[in-house]
């Protein structure tokens, strides 16, 4: 039973930041039914421009309280994800948004290995530590289950986030907007709407997203790395998938349903196959996941927009 | 947005003479190896592995170029056959097969792992089933690299090492042949052997490309639905295309493990579906000649890097700034991004006989 | 031009004929290794090591056939891939070097010796530690340092004879390393008499552990094996830490660097081991010497493997100084029946080509480094 309970504590947490990365490929296939490829590799630019920023802040001006130092290395990552995004969709996919659909998609691979590249220009090919600035030291609520105070920030900071976007999308001027440029641009633009601000507006929204989550997904493993952002960004894909892509809700649905299953996948494969298959195949869960629900019930779990795009 | 071919100076001079044009191609392609010989072995291997690489991209083109159908985890296929050739050809299960039988084996498996990929997909389209072929390219090399337990089968992440090389009427191609006081080196030999494969499969590609089923593809691929409302069986031509694709894949892959004689799950990675796509991309997908282009540029460009990028820097800064494998993968990535957005047509675009003047989906 | 290498030919002919045989020969010998890469650390340290190999040698002016022997290093790239790794080899045997210290990865070493033992020339590695590549039975393949069996082997014993670890759950990182040796270890742990809890698998890409890490802690063992590299391993220890958990932590020589320190933080404790091959450096009669040298001409601390490579390239050039001949077939005999001090501990190879009861020793953390415990032979 604590068994149990600790892996849906895993799971939570892994899958809340998977969650985040979701919402971002969400919006912008929501609107553009582009697969933004570059979206995870935005969450490897925001963990190591906050790296750098608490670095070179605590070599400035040593001693200062950790909270300030994450909050001026957020204060940095998050407006730089979003100028990259803005960058990305201006000069990669606004040209070719009426090319045929492979061109994107190729491009948006590029800009993914590109982002990559740069990084390791930029920062090396080695592994940095990512200062752990909210304590991890572990306490036991209950008998066996292990919880540490940045897994209870993790959770909180991206459901807060999460709640806050639902917010943006259904309530303010812009979200409307959104909306209406995701039920079809041409119309909206008649409307009044400018489209393309909307658009550039959902991937800056979604990029300072990923730039949260890079910083949640360093400090929860301690460790920022140029290649760190392809797979995240691929599971978190596949929850958006898994919830039904375009729809935001399901991105949440699914992220933290891909973080359950990976878990309990892990921890519970090997007597589910009795012992045929065990935790090496754990990264093929999501890719199962995946090819199971476009294949059986492409409209996701929780449904909406998708059966004529895909 | 899209160029036309005539607005080029290297095809519209190219396709002045054709009577010219052949010759000197296969002229080429006969002397590529005695010229790289004189620079060095190690040349001639580059040139052996870009004959792979060429085989490989002839066969991504069936799926991306002519049927339209984006597949990242292409390099599944070469990871079956080159499996094939290793489990019937090693010392591994103590089998020696010859190579007329698992070559074709080899080819046998990748395309019914094609239609294994195909058949479930088939309702997908663009990017989809980009990610789904993604998917599947990693389950096969996880499970390639897992099946050494409960019982071995694949030996893991160690691999699978002194696989018999090929041997073709009792002549071995690894090693130097001599003829009469001659030394021919054993990398000329398989030179010559996979030229014969590339050759066979480019007139085997050609007379498809120009046949019901190529143009069947083309039609899929230019607009699915009047494909379908002309009575084309939509399905069957995709999963042909698959299957024939991954024929490709696997027959470079067994040329891949005897040629190398040691197969391991790395070298199947995601990062070589990337590059076999980037190939085509670059030189033109649908266009042959552009394909082949672009697979012998792209498997050199390493090598070239490595002779002439740090000597120049070197020479500039006094230092390495970039090393070769920094810039092949900023050259890589450049590539795709510059070529969709300037070129998508490719270096060498295809000519438009058999589908849309302006391509639009291409 | 052809006339200029003839008259200048002619001179230092006429100037050798003076002093019997005094004429300077140049003898290329090569280094393979990942210096692009992930894994670019490595190999930057094997050429490093072979480097100063090489220039140790230079210095102290060998003569072999009477003539005075300048040797050169030729430097390759194999990013740590199978298939450049045969290029790389194929142009070390264009460019006629006589012996090559490499390749640093056991993929990339297993199909280059293919084109070496085809070339006649040996080729020593300094890192493979990959069983599968002295099997081959080729005879230009050899290698200095302990491989995974052995390794592992030992790690095992000592595991449950030394620190009475009975029940003892094995992750490895589906690498050809890790697997290797977790495997060796997993046996080892065996035939002791100790119990394999469990066994459970990552990747080498991997960061978060905490599902494996939660199914072994239900477990409740005493020791946790990880065979992979530091990357890994020290987010890993982080994460047995956040769950609380007090089993020892073991990993092989890939966990047992100074980045794992750097990385694991305070997460490491007198309960985490890790094991190299060899002697530890300072007990060797030159090994604080080797270090302080090594700093010194490369301004930065060994990070694994450079003392091997070191001993590698000593070994190809004592086997020619035996010899008396730079040419392979010549001192490849010599080289079978090496005997040679070297910085890692002794060197000789068995039939196999491997380093004979090649010595590991068993480190702790201490005080912020890693503290040699034990030699075992």
């Amino acid at each position: 039973m604590e068994t149990f309970l600790q892996q849906t504590l895993n799971g939570l947490v892994s899958g809340s930041i998977y969650a985040l990365v979701a919402l971002g490929y969400t919006m912008v296939y929501g609107i553009l039914g582009l697969i933004n490829f570059a979206h995870g590799d935005l969450l490897m630019v925001g963990a190591l421009v906050a790296l750098q920023t608490v670095t070179l802040l605590n070599a400035a001006v040593p001693g200062l309280h950790p909270v300030i130092l994450l909050l001026a290395g957020v204060a940095v990552a998050v407006p730089v994800c979003m100028a990259v995004g803005y960058l990305i969709e201006r000069i990669g996919y606004r040209r070719l948004r009426n090319a045929p659909r492979l061109a994107p998609l190729i491009t948006a691979i590029g800009v993914s290995f590109l982002l990559q590249t740069l990084a390791m220009i930029i920062w090396g090919r080695e592994f940095h530590v990512f200062p752990q600035l909210v304590s991890t030291t572990p306490m036991e609520p209950m008998a066996g289950v292990v919880v540490s105070p940045l897994q209870i920030f993790t959770i909180v900071v991206a459901f807060a986030l999460m709640g806050g976007l639902m917010l943006l999308v259904n309530k303010s001027r812009l979200g409307r907007a959104m909306r209406a440029t995701a039920e079809n641009h041409r119309v909206a633009g008649l409307m009044g709407i400018n489209a393309n601000g909307v658009i550039a507006a959902t991937f800056i929204i979604g990029s300072g997203l990923a730039a949260l989550a890079g910083v949640l997904f360093a400090s929860n493993y301690a460790i920022a790395h140029y290649a760190m952002g392809f797979t995240p960004g691929l599971k978190a894909f596949t929850a958006a998938v898994l919830g039904g892509i375009g729809n935001l809700p399901g991105a949440m649905v699914g992220g933290l349903v891909l973080g359950l299953v990976e878990s309990f996948g892990a921890g519970y494969i090997e007597h589910l196959t009795f012992g045929f298959l065990n935790s090496s195949y754990q990264d093929i869960f999501a890719f199962v996941i995946l090819g199971a629900v476009l294949i059986f019930r492409p409209s996701g779990l929780l449904g909406e927009r998708v059966a004529d795009r895909a | 947005m899209t160029t036309t071919s005539s607005t080029l100076p290297l095809p519209a001079s190219f396709a002045l003479d054709r009577r010219i044009q052949r010759p000197l191609v296969i002229l080429l392609a006969l002397a590529a190896p005695l010229v790289a010989l004189a620079m060095g072995k190690s040349w001639v291997r580059v040139l052996d592995f870009a004959l792979l690489y060429v085989l490989l991209a002839i066969g991504l083109n069936l799926v991306v170029g002519f049927a339209g159908l984006l597949d990242l985890g292409y390099i599944a296929f070469y990871a079956v056959g080159a499996y094939t050739w290793a489990f019937l050809a090693s010392p591994h299960f103590g089998i020696h097969l010859p190579f007329w039988i698992v070559l074709p084996l080899g080819a046998a498996f990748a395309a019914l792992a094609g239609i294994a990929l195909g058949f479930p997909t088939l309702r997908l389209r663009g990017d989809y089933l980009a990610i789904v072929t993604l998917g599947f390219g990693e389950i096969i090399r996880i499970f390639m690299n897992n099946l050494n337990q409960p019982i071995n089968i694949t030996n893991g992440p160690q691999g699978i090492d002194s696989i018999d090389p090929l041997t073709i009427a009792g002549l071995d191609l690894s090693r130097d042949l001599d003829l009469f006081g001659f030394q021919i080196s054993s990398l000329l030999l398989y030179y010559y052997a996979f030229l014969a494969c590339v050759v066979f499969a480019i007139i085997l590609v050609r007379r498809l490309q120009i046949s019901r089923i190529g143009r069947a593809w083309a039609a899929i691929r230019d607009d699915e639905l009047a494909a379908k409302a002309i009575g084309i069986d939509t399905r069957m031509m995709k999963l042909l295309a698959f299957a024939l694709g991954a024929t490709f894949g696997g027959v470079s892959g067994g040329l891949f493990a005897a040629f190398q004689g040691f197969v391991s799950p790395e070298s199947f990675s995601l990062m070589e579906s990337i590059v076999v796509l980037t190939m085509i991309v670059l030189g033109g997908m649908g266009n042959l000649a552009g394909v082949v282009v672009g697979a012998i540029m792209l498997t050199a460009l390493p090598e070239l890097l490595r002779h002439f990028a740090v000597p120049m820097q070197m020479a500039l800064f006094g230092k390495t700034l970039l090393d070769p494998e920094v810039l092949r993968m900023l050259l890589l990535s450049l590539a795709m991004i510059v070529m969709m957005l300037v070129r998508p047509a490719g270096l060498l675009p295809a000519r438009t006989r058999y589908a849309h003047r302006d391509r639009r989906n291409a | 031009m052809k006339q200029n290498k003839l008259i200048f030919a002619l001179a230092a002919a006429s100037l050798a004929a003076g002093a019997v045989h005094a004429k300077e020969v140049v003898v290329r010998i090569g280094h393979a290794g990942p210096l692009t890469g992930p894994a670019a650390a490595f190999g930057k340290d094997g050429e490093n090591g072979a480097r100063l190999a090489i220039e140790d040698a230079n210095a102290k002016g060998i003569k072999i056939g009477g003539d005075t022997v300048k040797f050169e290093l030729v430097s390759e790239d194999d990013q740590a891939d199978p298939r450049t790794a045969t290029t790389v080899a194929q142009r070390l045997t264009d460019s006629g070097v006589k012996g090559v210290v490499g390749h640093v990865t056991s993929g990339a070493s297993i199909p280059a010796s293919r084109i070496y033992e085809q070339a006649g020339i040996p080729v020593i590695t300094p890192s493979s530690t990959s069983p599968k590549l002295t099997q081959q039975g080729y005879k230009m393949t050899f290698r200095v340092i302990a491989n995974d069996l052995q390794q592992g082997n030992a790690l095992g014993k000592y595991a449950v004879d030394q620190l009475k670890a009975r029940k003892i759950a094995v992750i490895d990182d589906r690498t050809a390393y890790g697997q290797g040796l977790a495997d060796a270890f997993a046996n080892a742990v065996k035939s002791s008499g100790g119990q394999i809890a469990g066994r459970e698998f990552t990747n080498d890409k991997a960061t978060d552990f905490m599902a494996i890490l939660t199914k072994i802690k239900a477990m409740n063992p005493d020791a946790v094996f990880y065979g992979g590299m530091d990357a890994q391993a020290a987010p890993l220890a982080r994460q047995m830490k956040q769950l609380g958990m007090t089993a020892k932590l073991m990993t092989g020589d890939g966990g047992c660097t100074g980045e794992m320190i750097k990385m694991a933080g305070d997460a490491l404790s007198a309960t985490t081991f890790c094991t190299q091959a060899g002697i530890p450096l300072d007990k060797m009669p030159g090994g604080a010497t080797f270090r302080t040298q090594f700093k010194q001409r490369f301004g930065n601390d060994i990070h694994v493997y450079a003392p091997y490579a070191y001993d590698a390239m000593m070994s190809v050039i004592e086997a020619m100084k035996a010899a008396n001949s730079v040419e392979p077939a010549k001192y490849q005999p010599a080289l079978r029946s090496l005997a040679y001090q070297g910085v890692t501990g002794p060197v000789a190879f068995d039939d196999k080509g491997d380093i004979k009861g090649g010595a590991i020793t068993v480190y702790n953390f201490d005080a912020g480094k890693w503290a040699p415990l034990q030699t075992i032979q």
